[in-house]
């Protein structure tokens, strides 16, 4: 596989400097690809996919009949993160996790950052995810947000920025879990000499994380659950194996009852008492007693016993207030409010179109903006600008007058790149970086994360829905 | 363990059993067919009359031939007991029961499940002449190797043995119809020739995987000593008197009850039809007609299995449920 001709292109390359040269972390990996001809490149990569669908690492595609499953693409040629530039990610989603955990028990509480001003009160209680029933709650230790997904990209000047944060139900560690197996077991050379970090630590990390939550003090361990709303789901096998992998119960709904004061699982033995859950079902769906009352996968009561402090959820519901795209872009504020500090991880800059002048900003240059809706993710309900045509942006920027609490503006971001299996070659294709973060006794990020790919040539659209594909991230050791 | 999960292992299980037994089934019809190619009726008839499901069939595809019954037993995805739907639906017990079977098992009836799959296509545009006994073979080592790698990866804990009850119970039942096809022979009345009557018994034998222990243990093929075998033999694990016995020391290891003691509906039910064939004899059996004896003990067996969902699956009425208990089985 030779290099000579890989054209890093107008774009910050993960792998190469601008000259071709490899960068100082990934130089080992470099030159054992370049060792490895083209036939065996693509061998390995067929033997990758196999492995995939026999282990069974599918997701389904919603809206579609059982038996509909995909391999969620994955691309051998890793993703290299150096120790130092870790240490300062590490370091800046502690930091972040830890004012955004303030911020929603502030907001279901004492709301004192809204009569400060630092974050409009208006556009909280305005937002779609902000839960009126929450107010009040008071989760095991003041924890929030138990696992967090944060959504990080790299510009073409090389910073990393925040994009997103994920506070509710985030997933793919599993992917990152297998993806790594997988690299073991067809890239076994160029893995063994590249100082890479495990992530093996996970699962135990987050079974720790949720016994953590149950504070009677007893002799017997806790017992925690895994609530899944089941086998259609497209996240169900990160369900099934989260769940296998801490030797905890995966249960649906139906599974459960809340029963004397308690929740409590159906099991060849009458009921069990469950002291803490982990739930993958949206908020809305949790207990159609306080929620939606139409939904079938949650447990009828459950809110109570979680008042009454008797079962611990993780993560707690309300927490899609603090992830909303619009509250995004004072988490700054928050940090410097909360914790006293600077932020250590830039937000990208960020147009609130509920504000007037930001508005008239946003509608002035959409042609050269993205534009968001607050409450939608997966890469709905945006608009590229510049890729966009007159219409298509006089069309939103009709909707963003119309509600324009549900938009928010933000530069186009030349996203890094990594060279990727193409047809053969290595071209380079833009990738983003979720690291996984839990909050449980400490703040603990895992090193490593999901690397999502764009596999369609010049797309910067990196979810598995749209044509995204994985990579391993190997975070170096120091 | 969660009763919604216990009933997914069984099930798992009794496809996976069930798979194996139809292709296993499917292949000695094929040699049957090789060695007597004028029987009458022929071996592919027995081999619908023996699912229990030749209305259907003779609905859908007329007189039974060699391909019709092939795609029908093997790639009909529309028959409920094919090949490829036990192994869809095992595949779908497996999920649902992911995180408390071994990964190794999970991979074993996905790739069970995969290969049939795969083999689907291939079939669909081979020659009308094509048979997929290739198929069988692996799909019965497929379902020995899910057998094997049951035993050695998990703990044989209160899962396991939903599983075993599961593989048990599903295994008495597709011997009883293995003998049933020769009640069905017996009953046409044909005049039989010795030597046709050899072949024919067996082939039985071999449907049950049981021929060459059957020579071991008693070498020439007689008609009573091979029912006795398949029926009555306690070392033998495809008898279904084996398959009972296992299947009840299972239901009792789940339950805690001692051997003697009956708890549950399902032990009580198991346990009569395990003293029924402690004390059988087969020419009493065939006093009574092979083919009734076979009708009663699937009626007994489908009580089993009801009895088995009724005392664990379904805990419809919560303050009925016996109060939780700590540990496992």
């Amino acid at each position: 596989m030779r290099f000579e001709s890989y054209d890093t292109g107008d774009f910050f390359d993960e792998m190469f400097e601008a000259g071709g040269h490899p960068r100082p972390g990934a130089a080992v990996l470099a030159k054992r690809l370049a060792a490895l001809d083209e036939a065996d490149l693509a061998r390995r990569q067929e033997a990758a996919e196999r492995l995939l669908l026999t282990m069974g690492i599918t997701f389904n595609v919603y809206g579609q009949q059982a038996g509909i499953e995909r391999i969620f693409p994955f691309d051998l040629v890793p993703r290299i993160v150096e120790a130092r530039e870790w240490e300062t990610l590490e370091k800046g989603l502690v930091q972040r996790v830890r004012a955004l955990n303030l911020f929603i028990g502030d907001i279901y509480g004492a709301q004192k950052i809204l009569e400060a001003g630092i974050v409009p009160r208006e556009l909280v209680l305005s937002a779609a995810s902000y839960l009126p029933q929450c107010h009040g709650l008071r989760p095991p230790r003041d924890i929030w947000c138990h696992v967090v997904g944060t959504d990080l990209v790299r510009d073409r000047d090389g910073r990393f920025y925040v994009l997103e944060d994920n506070l509710r139900c985030p997933s793919g560690v599993s992917y990152v879990l297998e993806n790594r197996r997988i690299m073991k077991r067809t890239f076994p050379q160029v893995f063994e000499a590249s100082h890479v970090r495990a992530v093996d630590e996970y699962p135990g990390r987050l079974l720790r994380t949720l016994q953590y939550l149950d504070r009677r003090s007893s002799e017997r361990a806790p017992t925690a659950v895994l609530l899944t709303p089941g086998i259609y789901n497209s996240a169900y096998f990160e369900h099934a194996f989260l769940a296998q992998q801490m030797g905890i119960e995966l249960v649906e709904g139906r599974d459960l009852v809340v029963s004397g004061g308690f929740v409590n699982m159906r099991t060849t033995r009458g009921l069990q008492r469950v002291d803490v859950i982990y739930r993958r079902i949206d908020d809305t769906f949790l207990d159609p007693a306080t929620f939606r009352p139409d939904s079938l996968l949650g447990v009828r009561g459950l809110m109570d016993v979680v008042r009454a402090g008797r079962v611990a959820l993780a993560n707690a519901p309300g927490n899609g207030v603090a992830d909303d795209k619009v509250i995004y872009a004072y988490v700054p504020a928050m940090i410097r409010y909360y914790l006293g500090e600077d932020p250590i991880l830039p937000n990208v800059e960020t147009y609130v179109c509920a504000d007037e002048k930001q508005r008239a900003h946003v509608l002035q240059n959409l042609d050269k903006l993205v534009v968001k809706a607050a409450n939608e993710s997966g890469g709905y309900g945006m608009i590229v600008g510049p890729q966009a045509s007159k219409a298509e942006r006089d069309a939103f920027g009709e909707k963003i007058r119309e509600n324009p609490r549900n938009y928010i503006a933000q530069p186009m971001l030349g996203l890094s790149r990594v060279p990727t299996l193409c047809d053969g070659q290595l071209e380079g294709r833009h990738v983003d970086l979720r690291p996984y973060v839990l909050y449980g006794e400490d703040v603990w990020v895992l090193p490593g994360g999901l690397t999502r790919v764009a596999l369609r040539k010049g797309s910067c659209v990196v979810n598995s829905s749209q044509g995204g594909g994985s990579k391993d991230t190997w975070v170096l050791r120091a | 363990m969660l009763s919604r999960v216990a009933d997914a292992v069984y099930w798992m299980n009794r496809y996976m059993e069930r798979a194996e037994n139809v292709a296993r089934f499917v292949d000695v019809s094929f040699h049957l067919a090789l060695d007597l190619p004028t029987l009458s009726p022929s071996p592919w008839g027995a081999l619908v009359a023996a699912t229990g499901d030749e209305a259907l069939f003779r609905e859908r595809h007329g007189e039974p031939e060699q391909r019709s019954v092939l795609r029908f037993l093997t790639f009909d995805r529309d028959y409920p007991s094919s090949v490829v739907c036990c192994l869809a639906k095992a595949r779908e017990n497996a999920l649902r029961s992911r995180e408390s079977v071994s990964s190794e098992v999970w991979q074993q009836v996905n790739e069970a499940y995969l290969l049939v799959r795969d083999a689907e296509s291939a079939f669909a545009s081979a020659p009308d002449d094509a048979t997929p006994y290739e198929l069988f073979a692996a799909v019965k080592k497929a379902c020995h190797a899910f057998v094997g790698t049951t035993y050695l990866t998990m703990s044989h804990d209160e899962a396991w043995h939903f599983g075993r009850l599961g593989r048990l119970v599903e295994r008495a039942d597709k011997t009883s119809r293995i003998i049933d096809v020769k009640s069905y022979l017996i009953e046409e009345g044909r005049a039989q020739s010795p030597g046709t009557d050899e072949i024919e018994w067996a082939a039985l034998l071999k449907s049950a995987s049981a021929f060459e222990m059957y020579r071991r243990r008693h070498g020439a093929i007689d008609r009573h000593k091979v029912l006795d075998f398949l029926v009555l033999d306690r070392k033998f694990p495809r008898s279904i008197f084996y398959g009972v016995r296992k299947a009840e020391r299972s239901l009792h290891a789940i339950t805690g009850t001692p051997l003697d003691g009956r708890a549950t509906r399902a032990e009580r039910e198991i346990g009569r039809l395990h003293a029924d064939l402690e004390f059988a004899e087969i020419p009493d059996i065939l006093r009574r007609g092979l083919n009734a004896w076979v009708v009663d003990l699937q009626t007994k067996l489908n009580a089993v299995g009801d009895a088995i969902s009724e005392s664990f699956f379904l805990h419809d009425e919560v303050a009925e449920a016996p109060p939780s208990r700590e540990g496992e089985a």
